[in-house]
C-alpha cells in the first residue's frame, strides 16, 4: 500500500494554488527567521566561545620582502582548529576578510590573496599594539610559500599610527572560535547567576501561589456566592480588566508612591519612615496583583463547568460546605489549579519591568541578563547562557502546562453544567468572602488611581498641591516624540499581527500541508519565550546580520526590528483566539466556497475573515495594547532614534523622577483604555456574533 | 425556469483507491479500494452504504477535497486528479448546508456567479430564476439563520445549481431534516434534477431515500462496491446477503439447489420443497438460500411451507408476524389486515410466495 499518489496529487494541488503556497513559504520563513533563528543563535552563542589572544609580530627580512610571522604565545590552537586573523581595508570601509591561520611548529600560518578582499586595493592587516590600539599594516601583496600553508607572508609597510610606535610594539590579534559548554559550568558557579536563578524560582513560586489564592477566591465568590449588589459585580469586571489595559509596571510605580519611603500610606498615614518595599516582597505583591485576574478568569470558566449535582450529592450525604469544597470542588479543580499556577509562574519568571523597577538589589534572571548585556561587564557568552537557562525553564513549564495539565483540565471538566447552581446565601460564608474580595478590589483600584495623582502632585511625599509641572517636563524632554514613536510602531504592528495570526489560524485549522506542524508549533513557542530572551536573541541574531553574514543587518537598530518584535510577541495571543474562533466554524463552509470556484486567497478574504472578524478585530486592539505597553524585549533593541513610552517610564523611574514616570504612565493608560473602549463599542455595534444573535 | 445551457457531464472512476491511516494503530488501510464506475451524463446515481463504507470519501475525491491513491477520475472525459476543487466543474450540497452565515440568501446563491465574473444583470436574473425553481422567491434578503432547515437546504441546492455544474454532488443533504420534510425534499431534488437534466451523485445511508431518488444505486461496503444496479435490481436481485439485508428487511431460507426447468429452480428446504424463478444457472446439489422480502410472503391456512406463529402485532397499515419455518425465523408483513384472518401467537399456519418475488443466492 503506498500513499504516494495522493501525496503527489496533494502537492500538485497545493502548487496549483499560488496564493496558498506563497503564503505558506512566506510564513515559514518569517517564523523561522524571527522566532526560531534568534533562539538558535542564542544557543550557539552560549556554546561557542570566541577567545582572543594577542601575538607579537616578528618582521623577518627575507631578501627584499618583509615577512610578518606571528609567534605562538600559548597553546591556544592545535592543527585542527584554526585561529583567525582579520584582514580589513579601513579606507574603503567595506572589504573585510577573515583568514584562518593554522598552527604548526609554533608558527601560525595562513594564506590569503588580494582578491579575497577586492583586487587592486590596499589591504591592511589589523594588528593591535600593546596599548590596545588598533594598528593597520598595509599589505601590498599576500603570498603563500609553497603549497602548504606554512608561513603567512606579506610585503608590508605599517602606515597608520606609526609615530612613536616601534614594530616590536605591534602584535596581531588572533581569535579563535571554540565549541564548548564551558559557559554553563561557568555561570552555574557564578554567584550572581545562582542568586538570580534562586530568586527567580522563589519569586515565581510565591507569585504563583499568591495569584492562585486570590484568583480562586474571586472565582469562587463569583460563581458560588450570591452577591446582592451590582456594584460588587462591576468591581470584579474592572479589576479583571485593569491589568490588561495598563502597562505591566504601573503597579510597581504606585507601590512606591503608596508604600515607599515617602509613601502616602506608609509615611503620611502610618508614620513609618523606613519602610522598604524594594525587594522580593515588593515584587511578589505587585506581580500577584497584576497576574491574579488571569487566574480568576481561568478558574471562573472551570468552576462554571462543574456539575452542581455532584456537590449537592456530597452535601446531601452530610458534608459541610467546607467538606464539599475540599473533597469535591477542589479535587475536580486540581488540574486547573496546576495549570493556572504554571501560567502565572511563567509570567512571573518572564516579567522584566517589575523586578527592574521595584526589585532593588533583588535580581531575577531577566534583569541579570539585561544588566549583563547593557552593563559594564559585557559578557555575551554568559548572558546568552543565562538566557538559554531562562528559556529552558519557561519552555519546560510551558510544555508541561500545555500538553499535560491543559489536557487533564479538559478531561475532568468538560461540557456544561446540567443546570444552574444554587448560590450560597449563608451570611457566614457570604460576608467574609465578599468583604475580602471587595478589599482586594478596592486596594487594586487605589493602586491604579495613585498613578495619575503621582503625576499631578507637585512633589510626592512633600507637597501635595496639584500642578502640571511633570507633564510639562515630560513634553519638554521628548514626550511628543515618545508618544508618536510608540503609537506609530504599535499601530503598524497591530494590523500586521492581526492578519498574520488569522492566516496562521486558518492554515492550522483548515488546511493540510507539510509545514503545518512547524507553523503551529513555532507560533505557539513564542508564547513561552520571555521577552528578555527574545531581545537577547535578536541582538545576537541580527547585530551582525543573519549568521553574522551581514544579511539583513540593515534592519538592526531600525523601527522595523521593533515592529517585528511587537508582532512576534503578540502573535501567539492572536493565533490562539483565531484558532478557537475558527474551530467553531464548520469546515464545510469554506469547502463549499472552494468548491464553488474560489481560490485559497478568495476563500480566506470572502468567507473565513468575515466569519472571524470579531477575533480579528480584538486581535488588532490586543496587539496594539500589548505593543505599546511592551518593554522587556524592546528595551534591549531600542536605539536613540526611537523613544518608546515604556522605556522612558523605566528611565525616569530608575532616576527616581516618579512624577514624570507617572505622567507618561497616565497618558499611556488613557491611550490603551481608549483603544479597548473603541474595540468594545465597535464589537457591540458591528460584531458578527452580535448581529447574528439579534436577528434570530 | 433556468434553461441548462451546459451539457451534463459523465463521471468515470478508474480503479480508484484511497488509503488512510488508522489514528490508533498507525496502520494504513483502504478506505476505498479499487472502485470503478461509469456514470452516464444526466443520470442520478446514489452511493449507498453503512457509515465507514467509503461513500463520502469517494464523493470527496470526485469533488477534489481528497486525492486518490490509485486510479484516475475523469469528468466529461478529462482526467481531473490533479485539479483543485475550485477548478473542477462540480458543485456540492453539503450535509450541514454550509451556507455563508454572513451573507443573505441572494448573496449566498450569487457567490459562485460572482467568482465567475458573470455580469450583474445576468446574476440577478439567474439567481431569481433558480430561487423560483427551489420555491424561495421573495426570500432573497433573508439572512440564512432566519430560514428553516428545509429552506436552508433549498438555498444550498440553489447555490449549487446556479453555477450550472457538470456534475452535482450531494453529501447526505437530507440527514439533518425531520422525517416528513426528508421525504418531501427528496422528491423535490429528483424533480429539479430531472427538469434540468443534470448529472447528480448522491451519498446517503438511507436505503429508502436511495431507492426513491436514483436511476442507479451503488451499494458500498468496506471500501468496495458490493453491487450496482437500478433500485429494482438491487431490491429484488441482491447478489449477497449483505446487500439483501441492507436494502430493506429480508428473510433467508437455507436449502439445497435442485433441478431447474423453464427458469424455475427447485429448492429443497428442511421444511419442504419450493420453486424460485432464476435467471442464471445454479448447479444442482449446491447449497443455496432463498431471499424473501417480508411483504412477498402470504400467510394462510394452506400454502407451501408449514409454520408456527411466534409474534403477531398490529402495526396499522399491516400485521407484523414472526413465524418459525423449520428452524428459521421468518418475518412477514401482511398488508391491509382488516379483512384478513389474524393469526395469534402459537397458531399453526402456512406460508406461500410467488416464485417471481423470490431470489436464489448461492452460498
Amino acid at each position: 500500500m503506498a500513499r504516494s499518489q495522493s501525496a503527489s496529487l496533494d502537492r500538485k494541488k497545493l502548487f496549483g494554488d499560488p496564493v496558498l503556497i506563497i503564503t505558506i513559504i512566506a510564513l515559514t520563513v518569517f517564523l523561522a527567521l524571527f522566532i526560531l533563528y534568534p533562539l538558535v543563535m542564542l544557543l550557539m552563542d552560549s556554546v561557542l566561545v570566541r577567545q582572543t589572544q594577542l601575538y607579537s609580530v616578528e618582521p623577518l627580512v627575507n631578501g627584499e620582502e618583509i615577512v610578518y610571522v606571528t609567534e605562538k604565545g600559548d597553546p591556544l590552537t592545535d592543527n585542527r582548529s584554526p585561529a583567525y586573523v582579520k584582514l580589513i581595508s579601513p579606507s574603503e570601509g567595506v572589504g573585510e576578510k577573515t583568514v584562518p591561520l593554522y598552527s604548526s611548529t609554533g608558527l601560525f600560518a595562513g594564506r590569503a590573496t588580494l582578491n579575497d578582499i577586492s583586487a587592486g586595493k590596499t589591504v591592511y592587516l589589523k594588528t593591535v599594539n600593546n596599548r590596545d590600539k588598533a594598528v593597520f599594516i598595509a599589505l601590498d601583496q599576500l603570498t603563500t610559500v609553497q603549497q602548504t600553508p606554512q608561513t603567512f607572508r606579506a610585503n608590508g609597510r605599517v602606515i597608520k599610527n606609526m609615530e612613536g610606535i616601534e614594530l616590536s610594539d605591534l602584535c596581531i590579534q588572533l581569535h579563535q572560535d571554540n565549541w564548548t559548554v564551558d559557559a554553563f559550568p561557568r555561570i552555574f558557579k557564578d554567584y550572581t547567576f545562582n542568586r538570580a536563578l534562586t530568586n527567580t524560582l522563589i519569586l515565581g513560586a510565591l507569585t504563583g501561589f499568591g495569584s492562585l489564592l486570590i484568583g480562586l477566591l474571586f472565582a469562587y465568590v463569583d460563581v458560588y456566592v450570591h452577591i446582592r449588589s451590582k456594584m460588587t459585580k462591576k468591581l470584579f469586571d474592572v479589576v479583571s480588566l485593569l491589568p490588561v489595559v495598563s502597562p505591566p509596571f504601573v503597579l510597581s510605580l504606585s507601590m512606591m508612591l503608596l508604600f515607599g519611603r515617602s509613601g502616602l500610606i506608609t509615611r503620611k498615614l502610618l508614620g513609618i519612615y523606613d519602610s522598604d518595599i524594594y525587594g522580593l516582597w515588593g515584587i511578589v505583591i505587585v506581580q500577584t496583583l497584576t497576574f491574579f485576574p488571569v487566574v480568576y478568569l481561568m478558574l471562573k470558566g472551570l468552576l462554571k463547568n462543574i456539575d452542581p449535582s455532584m456537590e449537592e450529592a456530597s452535601r446531601d450525604m452530610g458534608a459541610s460546605r467546607w467538606k464539599v469544597f475540599t473533597t469535591v470542588t477542589l479535587p475536580l479543580l486540581l488540574p486547573g489549579l496546576g495549570n493556572a499556577f504554571l501560567v502565572t509562574f511563567i509570567e512571573s519568571v518572564a516579567d522584566f519591568a517589575n523586578p527592574m523597577i521595584i526589585g532593588g538589589s533583588y535580581d531575577t534572571l531577566a534583569t541579570t541578563i539585561y544588566l549583563r548585556i547593557t552593563g559594564g561587564t559585557y559578557d555575551i557568552n554568559g548572558a546568552s547562557a543565562m538566557a538559554v537557562v531562562l528559556l529552558a525553564l519557561t519552555l519546560i513549564l510551558f510544555l508541561i502546562q500545555k500538553y499535560i495539565l491543559e489536557k487533564k483540565t479538559a478531561a475532568t471538566l468538560t461540557g456544561k453544567a446540567s443546570r444552574g447552581r444554587m448560590l450560597i446565601e449563608d451570611k457566614s460564608v457570604r460576608y467574609p468572602l465578599s468583604v475580602l474580595c471587595v478589599t482586594v478590589s478596592v486596594f487594586v483600584i487605589l493602586m491604579y488611581i495613585a498613578v495619575p495623582f503621582g503625576a499631578l502632585f507637585k512633589l510626592w511625599g512633600r507637597d501635595y498641591s496639584l500642578s502640571f509641572k511633570w507633564f510639562e517636563q515630560m513634553f519638554r524632554e521628548g514626550g511628543w516624540k515618545a508618544f508618536k514613536d510608540s503609537f506609530i510602531l504599535s499601530a503598524i504592528s497591530a494590523p500586521v499581527t492581526a492578519l498574520l495570526s488569522m492566516i496562521i489560524s486558518y492554515l492550522v485549522v483548515k488546511r493540510k500541508f507539510k509545514m503545518k506542524g512547524f507553523i503551529e508549533f513555532v507560533s505557539m513557542l513564542a508564547m513561552a519565550v520571555p521577552g528578555t530572551v527574545l531581545g537577547v536573541g535578536f541582538i545576537r541574531g541580527f547585530a551582525g546580520g543573519v549568521f553574522r553574514t551581514g544579511f539583513l543587518q540593515g534592519i538592526y537598530g531600525t523601527g522595523l526590528i521593533l515592529v517585528i518584535v511587537f508582532v512576534v510577541r503578540s502573535l501567539p495571543v492572536g493565533t490562539r483566539s483565531g484558532i478557537s474562533a475558527l474551530r467553531q466554524i464548520d469546515k464545510s463552509i469554506e469547502e463549499s466556497a472552494y468548491d464553488m470556484g474560489a481560490g485559497s486567497g478568495k476563500v480566506f478574504m470572502t468567507v473565513t475573515l468575515p466569519l472571524i472578524k470579531d477575533s480579528f478585530f480584538s486581535g488588532l486592539v490586543t496587539t496594539f495594547v500589548r505593543s505599546i505597553t511592551a518593554i522587556s524585549a524592546v528595551i534591549l533593541l531600542v536605539t536613540p532614534r526611537f523613544l518608546l513610552i515604556t522605556c522612558r517610564i523605566n528611565e525616569y523611574a530608575e532616576k527616581g523622577e516618579f512624577g514624570v514616570a507617572c505622567a507618561y504612565a497616565t497618558i499611556l493608560i488613557m491611550i490603551t483604555y481608549a483603544a479597548i473602549l473603541i474595540m468594545n463599542t465597535v464589537l457591540k455595534y458591528f460584531g458578527t456574533s452580535k448581529k447574528m444573535k439579534s436577528e434570530v | 425556469m433556468a434553461a441548462n445551457k451546459k451539457e451534463p457531464k459523465g463521471v468515470r472512476l478508474d480503479h480508484i483507491s484511497k488509503i488512510y491511516q488508522d489514528p490508533k494503530t498507525g496502520k494504513d488501510f483502504y478506505a476505498v479500494h479499487d472502485v470503478s464506475l461509469d456514470i452516464v451524463p444526466g443520470s442520478f446515481v446514489t452511493l449507498l452504504g453503512p457509515s465507514g463504507c467509503g461513500k463520502t470519501t469517494t464523493l470527496r475525491m470526485i469533488a477534489g477535497f481528497e486525492s486518490p491513491d490509485e486510479g484516475e477520475i475523469y469528468l466529461g472525459g478529462e482526467p481531473i486528479n490533479a485539479l483543485t476543487p475550485n477548478k473542477r466543474d462540480t458543485a456540492m450540497v453539503f450535509q450541514s448546508y454550509a451556507l455563508f452565515p454572513h451573507y443573505n440568501v441572494f448573496d449566498n446563491v450569487a457567490y459562485g456567479l460572482k467568482l465567475r465574473k458573470v455580469p450583474k444583470e445576468e446574476i440577478q436574473e439567474r439567481v431569481t430564476n433558480i430561487l423560483k425553481l427551489v420555491e424561495l422567491s421573495g426570500m432573497e434578503q433573508r439572512m440564512t439563520n432566519q430560514l428553516s432547515g428545509g429552506q436552508q437546504q433549498r438555498v444550498a441546492l440553489a447555490r449549487a445549481l446556479v453555477v450550472e455544474p457538470g456534475v452535482l454532488l450531494f453529501d447526505e443533504p437530507l440527514s439533518n431534516l425531520d422525517a416528513k420534510l426528508r421525504v418531501q425534499m427528496r422528491t423535490e431534488i429528483r424533480r429539479i434534477q430531472q427538469a434540468l437534466g443534470i448529472t447528480a451523485i448522491y451519498v446517503t445511508h438511507d436505503q429508502s431515500e436511495a431507492m426513491a431518488i436514483s436511476d442507479q444505486v451503488i451499494l458500498m461496503k468496506g471500501g468496495v462496491i458490493a453491487q450496482m444496479g437500478t433500485p429494482m435490481e438491487i431490491y429484488y436481485r441482491p447478489n449477497s446477503e449483505f446487500v439483501a439485508d441492507f436494502i430493506g428487511e429480508c428473510n433467508f431460507l437455507k436449502g439445497k439447489v435442485g433441478e431447474s426447468s423453464n427458469g424455475l429452480t427447485e429448492i429443497e428446504l428442511p421444511a419442504g420443497k419450493v420453486c424460485v424463478k432464476t435467471e442464471d444457472h445454479h448447479a444442482a446439489g449446491a447449497d443455496g438460500e432463498i431471499v424473501l422480502r417480508p411483504e412477498a410472503i402470504q400467510i394462510g391456512d394452506e400454502g407451501m411451507l408449514p409454520c408456527r406463529v411466534e409474534l403477531s402485532c398490529f402495526m396499522g397499515s399491516y400485521q407484523n408476524y414472526h413465524v418459525r419455518v423449520g428452524d428459521t425465523l421468518v418475518k412477514i408483513t401482511d398488508n391491509c389486515p382488516v379483512n384478513k384472518k389474524i393469526y395469534n401467537v402459537g397458531d399453526q399456519a402456512f406460508i406461500s410466495f410467488d416464485p417471481n418475488c423470490a431470489h436464489l443466492l448461492d452460498t
